[in-house]
């Protein structure tokens, strides 16, 4: 088969495995290593310390709008996002009881205090708040960041992961390096030739990933850039070159995406499924290992509106993407309730003002069903920027 | 049901009232002429403050937070909101935030009708609360002054952990206190500090003692609306000062006179003479209508024996005092232990230990819109605590200090069939 020929089973199979909620894949894979599953919420975990114990991570993003919360609605007034609610529902309902735990990084207030709630909800399982630093001086914020990473490193092990080894983990995050380069990569081909690679398609591809053995992973965004590449039936539209952002956490449903790209919309860059780009570069692979994500988490990771910008102008990084992935505007898609994003969201188009870059904005939920009224914003600010952007 | 009017005697003003009305004047004083003195000054937050530290340096605090709330107090705020989201500010997110915004666009007039100094220093005690980060972020874009930031670990399991506490006190050695002997220009003086924290563990003592004279028949005092009152001076400039050790000793005082008298607490409308059910009350109060809300509880009879509000800025009644003898380390364990930084199991076993202890009838959560540091979670907790405590919970939602967000009416109905619902248990459980 041509590797064009296999691009609609590889979407298949990604938009099977985002589909899962009872997590398959990662029940099949328990069964066939007998190792642990630990979740994660959204943004950033440290993935290559699991994998080196022969634990497999698993990304949790809430839910679709195919999901009724029945449970998860009883624990949340309207005021609060959405993805704690399904997260809970998916957790009460039994389609997450593979998980040998969960993790929760440091994201919002809401997050944290699900952390407690699991806690209690799940007294069996594993649960760890893990607390990121906002201090990024090696000797204060790496010093206590690597602490972090021991404890986790330690309860994994006392849980019947294997021990911590240094050798093990070169070997993981070398296999993390590999993964991030392709989509990387991915994220390249799509800046270049948005056609061929449709947002709704590498979306899935990334939350796919999220549920895979990262070999597994590397593999199956590979085969899909290879096929993208291949394919001649895409050929280039009329659309304008957008980037989207503020959807890091709770992700947007896949309608959404869709209706960003018939309403005349590339997206060249976005904030999706972002643990696949939260380290920017390969991460070293000789020497302390540990000290070696360390330095990854403190040095080398995108802004984001929860981490704390030390120093440099708000905004600056966000403007750089803009010029870099030659971005004719901007659309700030952020859930509703969304404290980090909705915060950071003034501060933002002020960097992007400043360069006189046009932008739009609007909120979703991740059970959001009705398009309509977001295809017809989008579909404006996309013909504006046609029109007058000199685009 | 009761008729206001049997609950409530008459209205007067405690001393400790009058005399914290005079500190906070003279500390706006001393901010408003900071332009002229030459005084410094830091913008920080509520929980984690650090006080003792920016007194050690000649800094003069000043707290958004409580800015904003006393705004919604003047009947300011749904101007202030509207100018921030008029700039582009989320209608979603936290409403402290955006009153402060639209104060400092509308000339950051504070509470005494005088205009703020702008900060040296933001003082970014990361404690507890998420948005902190940012508020001080978009501070930092208007003002350009230069932000400490002071991460304090989240006490997820309930426990301060060596690495935790390693964590804050290198963030205080090595970030801190350099930053604010550059903005202050002064060294760090670490007697002068320990004097602070000394006269800081003085007054937390009779602040203890004060708001656990609720657990007496009748309360002499209301753990919640009145307690805010008391909390002021040590939540906020004053504490490590000599008037804040004045002021704890005097209300300590007052408060005793009160229970020898056998009195119940002061209110809007004077004092309540029949303490009919006592509550614990979990979450912050709204400012909007401060007084309305608090006329609520007070006509029934209602008094707050315990909140969890009163121990954002610090949990002094589980044995915490600060230590001259670890400054540092002192003040780490502070920020550590401060409400909202603890998990949610922690403040579960907190509210049910509340209401066995102050021998509550009932707890209330008032959950605000504005923060998901307290709110999120609350209905769980409001379940937990139920089965814990046997006792049975209320819920009304409200917000900080945005007026859309207090129904008067709705919250009123809920308030009277909470307590109706009391009542009946009440009659039930001695039939």
């Amino acid at each position: 088969m041509s590797a064009a020929a296999a691009l609609p089973d590889l979407v298949e199979r990604a938009e099977a495995l985002y589909r899962d909620y009872r997590l398959g894949s990662v029940r099949a894979w328990k069964e066939q290593t007998g190792g642990l599953a630990i979740g994660y919420m959204p943004i950033y975990v440290p993935c290559e310390l699991l994998d080196a114990q022969g634990v497999l991570p698993v990304g949790l993003m809430g839910a679709r709008d195919d999901l009724e919360i029945i449970r998860g609605d009883a624990y949340y007034q309207s005021y609060i996002c959405h993805i704690p609610r399904s997260t809970i529902e998916l957790g009460l309902n039994g389609s997450l009881d593979c998980l040998d735990g969960v993790l929760f990084p440091a994201i919002c207030d809401v997050i944290r205090n699900l952390s407690g709630m699991w806690t209690m909800l799940f007294p069996d399982k594993y649960i760890k708040y893990l607390d990121v630093p906002q201090n990024f001086d090696p000797d204060i914020g790496g010093r206590f960041y690597r602490q972090e990473l021991e404890s986790l490193s330690a309860d994994l092990a006392a849980r019947g992961a294997r021990p911590y080894d240094a050798d093990a983990l070169r070997a993981s995050i070398d296999r993390y390096n590999c993964y991030r380069r392709i989509v990387r990569e991915l994220y390249d081909v799509r800046q270049e030739q948005p056609w061929r690679v449709p947002t709704s398609e590498l979306y899935v591809m990334l939350r796919a990933t999220q549920v895979l053995p990262v070999d597994d992973a590397t593999r199956l965004v590979a085969a899909y850039r290879d096929a993208a590449m291949a394919t001649e039936d895409r050929q280039p539209m009329d659309q304008a070159r957008v980037l989207v952002t503020g959807s890091f956490c709770e992700q947007p449903p896949i309608g959404l995406i869709r209706t960003l790209e018939r309403s005349g919309c590339y997206v060249v860059d976005d904030d999706f499924v972002q643990i696949s780009r939260w380290i920017k570069s390969d991460v070293p692979v000789g020497g302390d290992p540990l000290e070696n994500l360390v330095r990854a988490f403190l040095t080398d990771a995108i802004a984001s509106p929860t981490r704390y910008h030390v120093a440099g102008e708000k905004g600056g990084e966000l403007a750089e993407r803009v010029r870099a992935r030659r971005a004719d505007g901007v659309i700030f898609c952020a859930p509703s309730f969304c404290d980090p994003a909705l915060l950071d969201q003034p501060m933002m188009v002020a960097a992007i003002e400043k360069r006189g870059v046009p932008w739009t904005a609007f909120k979703y939920s991740e059970n959001t069903g009705q398009f309509q009224v977001i295809r017809e914003q989008a579909g404006t600010f996309a013909d504006s920027i046609k029109l007058w952007s000199g685009a | 049901m009761t008729q206001p009017s049997r609950a409530i005697s008459h209205a007067n003003k405690d001393e400790s009232q009058v005399r914290q009305k005079a500190m906070i004047a003279r500390h706006f004083d001393e901010l408003a002429a900071a332009p002229e003195t030459g005084a410094k000054t830091a913008y920080t937050f509520v929980p984690g403050n650090l006080t003792e530290l920016l007194l050690s340096f000649d800094l003069l605090p000043v707290l958004p937070e409580i800015n904003s709330l006393q705004s919604a107090m003047r009947g300011k705020t749904a101007e202030y909101i509207s100018i921030a989201e008029k700039l582009g500010h989320s209608e979603d997110v936290c409403t402290y935030v955006k009153s402060d915004i639209g104060m400092l666009k509308s000339g950051n007039i504070g509470p005494t009708g005088q205009r703020l100094p702008d900060p040296d220093v933001l003082l970014l005690s990361y404690t507890g609360c998420f948005t902190f980060m940012k508020w001080f972020e978009l501070l930092r874009e208007e003002y350009h002054a230069p932000v400490g930031m002071l991460h304090v670990p989240y006490q997820s399991d309930g426990r301060i952990t060596p690495a935790m506490l390693d964590y804050v006190v290198r963030q205080l050695r090595e970030a801190i206190i350099p930053l604010l002997e550059r903005v202050s220009g002064r060294a760090f003086d670490e007697d002068r500090l320990r004097q602070h924290l000394a006269r800081s563990a003085q007054a937390e003592e009779d602040l203890v003692w004060v708001l656990q004279s609720a657990k007496h028949r009748p309360s002499p005092i209301d753990a919640y609306f009145g307690a805010v009152y008391y909390v002021g001076p040590i939540f906020s400039a004053f504490r490590g000062t000599d008037e804040a050790v004045g002021y704890y000793r005097a209300l300590r005082a007052e408060i005793a006179e009160r229970m020898r008298q056998g009195k119940g607490p002061v209110t809007p409308d004077g004092d309540i003479d029949q303490e009919r059910y006592r509550i614990v009350v979990e979450g912050p109060p709204n400012w909007t209508n401060f007084r309305q809300f608090w006329q609520m509880f007070a006509a029934e009879g209602a008094v707050a024996v315990a909140s969890t509000y009163t121990k954002v800025g610090g949990v002094y009644d589980l044995g915490f005092r600060h230590d001259p003898e670890r400054p540092l380390e002192t003040l780490a364990e502070y920020c550590l232990g401060c409400y909202t930084n603890l998990g949610l199991p922690t403040r579960i076993d907190l509210l049910t230990r509340y209401v066995k202890e102050y021998a509550a009838d009932g707890f209330l959560i008032n959950s605000v819109k504005s923060c998901n540091s307290f709110s999120a979670g609350q209905l769980h907790i409001l379940r937990e605590v139920e089965a814990r405590s046997g006792r049975p919970g209320g819920f009304i939602e409200s917000d900080l200090v945005d007026p859309r967000y207090f129904s008067p009416a709705n919250i009123k109905n809920r308030l009277e069939s909470y307590f109706q619902m009391l009542e009946q248990k009440r009659l039930g459980g001695a039939a």
